[in-house]
């Protein structure tokens, strides 16, 4: 059986995977004509399948893929029990990324999630709504403020230019991935003292749920071995 | 356990609180997620299955039936009425092996003679359906534990700072260290002439700052106070010996005489209803984390050695919820489920 390896289909992630691997004995580039997504890797019996790098999850929840590489940050949020699920093979370190929390520069009295908490309350009683949190990463975000013990606010899902919310007015805050931070400073936002959620990177991951049986186990062991990860 | 099983026991429960006057009721399975939303916040999302329809917008699975049937007894009146009903709620687990859909069993009260009245007879009827099947009753009192915050010696912005997270210990207790100590007047944050964007207003940020500098003249909560919420917190025992605890506290902190006088009052209702009150175990800090729109009287009815299953009933005072929706202020709410799939499993 071909050990399926999940990998991100475009971008800095696939070229910082590529190198990544190559670095480490094992060849990968991409196939076919330019747009085409297809790849292959210079061992044999890996498949490499080019997948959204928000997709990979799902793919190595339901077992589709016996092994993927994506952010530490997707795989957290769209898989319940994401540990029972996939297991951390290596820490890639790149794609590093803190799932943060940020208001508007010019909210002077919030520096803190205390604050936060305390202007979420005096935003509902002025507004009649609650105080609105644009993400896409829902669970994370939702598990993070209910530990923090973070009240009257609610999550407004944002798939992209999440930044510019605020200056929409849909919505009053913002929970999202950030690097150097000037995509914030841009917008005018300020990330919380204490409101790191997740410092995340690319990961190689396991999937629990993959037919491991046949030569497939044999195959990981000896790309394991081959890219000095030992046995996994 | 059969399907049959359980719905033969949610008949009995139902007929067991016809018995008692209540009238049968039924609740649509998909309810407007708005009103839950704003009801319970976020984490409803968390337990509830929510689904969307593109006409009529995002809805939920019944998480419970409180809401329905308190919207339910609004729409008719806000009377003294009893209602009882059976049907299946909808929870997503943290854990796989718990079931996400299963039957309850309600009795509410709405009105009632008062107080105490109410309070104990919504417990007799579970009480009487419970306790001979072996159940061990718990209870405890939010309404105490507001009385308490109420009572000390701070200021009314951090005592509504307090209410507000009552069932959310962890920033509770945050909020107390913090107000434990003195605190300087914050400074100012962020970038000087930052672009004004989002809803939230200029005014709104310098009404908090000014907000902020005048609870920096708060003096610091005392030692004593804070020992004495904590004692307050820390109650569990059998109820008689609970309410002479109650009444040596309450010669430090007189703001909770009201509180104790009735819970004084509870405890005789519940002995003229042929409980024997004294002896019902008591934890100041039940359903602090796990019933959250209760507001007074709170009650569960346990399966003493089995630490595995969720509490077969729980119930208690919900008066805020109703007004939130549009009861009067002297709406007075109190009820409780009873899951019979928890009793078919646990029958002998």
């Amino acid at each position: 059986m071909t050990l399926k390896l999940g990998i991100p289909s475009k971008g800095r992630l696939m070229e910082k995977t590529f190198d990544w691997f190559g670095a480490r004995g094992v060849e990968m580039r991409t196939a076919g004509s330019g747009r085409e997504y297809v790849a292959k890797a210079g061992v044999e019996g890996l498949e490499l399948v080019l997948l959204a790098a928000g997709e990979i999850p799902r793919e190595l929840g339901a077992g589709r893929i016996h092994l993927g590489v994506t952010g530490m940050d997707v795989v957290q949020d769209r898989l319940a029990h994401w540990d029972m699920q996939v297991k951390e093979l290596a820490r890639l370190g790149f794609g590093h990324a803190d799932l943060i929390i940020a208001v508007p520069d010019f909210w002077a009295d919030v520096s803190t999630l205390h604050d936060l908490d305390a202007a979420a309350a005096a935003f509902r009683a002025a507004h009649g709504h609650r105080l609105r949190i644009a993400t896409k990463y829902h669970r994370l975000v939702r598990e993070f403020l209910r530990d923090q013990g973070v009240a009257d606010y609610a999550l407004v899902d944002s798939q992209g230019a999440t930044e510019g919310t605020v200056r929409n007015l849909t919505a009053e805050a913002v929970a999202d991935i950030t690097s150097t931070g000037e995509t914030l400073r841009a917008n005018h936002l300020r990330p919380l003292d204490d409101g790191v959620i997740l410092k995340s990177q690319a990961v190689l991951y396991k999937s629990r749920a993959a037919d491991w049986s046949g030569d497939a186990r044999d195959r990981l062991s000896a790309l394991l071995d081959r890219i000095g990860l030992g046995s996994g | 356990m059969t399907e049959r099983a359980v719905r033969d026991e949610a008949a009995g429960l139902l007929r067991a609180f016809e018995a008692r006057g209540a009238v049968r009721i039924e609740a649509d399975i998909l309810q407007p997620a708005e009103t839950l939303l704003d009801l319970y916040g976020e984490d409803i999302r968390a337990r509830a299955y929510v689904t969307a329809d593109p006409l009529r917008g995002e809805a939920m699975l019944r998480p419970d039936f409180t809401v329905p049937v308190v919207q339910m007894h609004l729409a008719g009146g806000d009377g003294t009425a009893r209602y009882t009903y059976s049907g299946k709620v909808f929870r997503k687990q943290p854990d796989a092996d718990r079931p996400v859909e299963y039957e309850q069993v309600g009795y509410e009260l709405f009105g009632g003679e008062g107080r105490a009245a109410a309070d104990a007879e919504v417990f007799a009827a579970f009480h009487a359906l419970l306790a001979p099947r072996g159940l061990v009753p718990a209870t405890g009192d939010i309404g105490l534990i507001r009385a308490a915050v109420l009572g000390l010696r701070t200021s009314e912005i951090r005592k509504r700072a307090l209410l507000r997270h009552l069932w959310r210990p962890r920033r509770f207790r945050a909020l107390i260290d913090r107000y434990r100590l003195a605190r300087p007047a914050p400074q100012p944050v962020g970038a000087p002439g930052s672009p004004e964007i989002g809803l939230r207003s200029r005014a709104e940020i310098d009404a908090r700052l000014a907000a902020l500098a005048a609870d920096a003249g708060v003096p610091p909560l005392s030692a004593g106070e804070a020992e004495l919420l904590d004692a307050i917190l820390g109650l569990k025992e059998a109820s008689g010996m609970v309410l002479s605890h109650l009444r040596d506290i309450a010669v430090d902190m007189p703001a909770i005489r009201d509180a104790v006088t009735g819970f004084e009052a509870r405890l005789a209702a519940l002995d003229a209803a042929g409980i024997d009150a004294a002896d019902v175990p008591f934890e100041a800090s039940y359903g602090r984390t796990t019933l959250e729109y209760y507001d007074g009287f709170v009650f569960g009815f346990v399966a003493s050695g089995r630490p595995d299953l969720p509490a077969v009933a729980t119930g208690g005072r919900y008066d805020t919820l109703t007004r939130a929706l549009g009861g009067s202020d002297n709406a007075a709410s109190v009820g409780g489920v009873v899951r019979p799939g928890l009793l078919v499993e646990l029958a002998p």
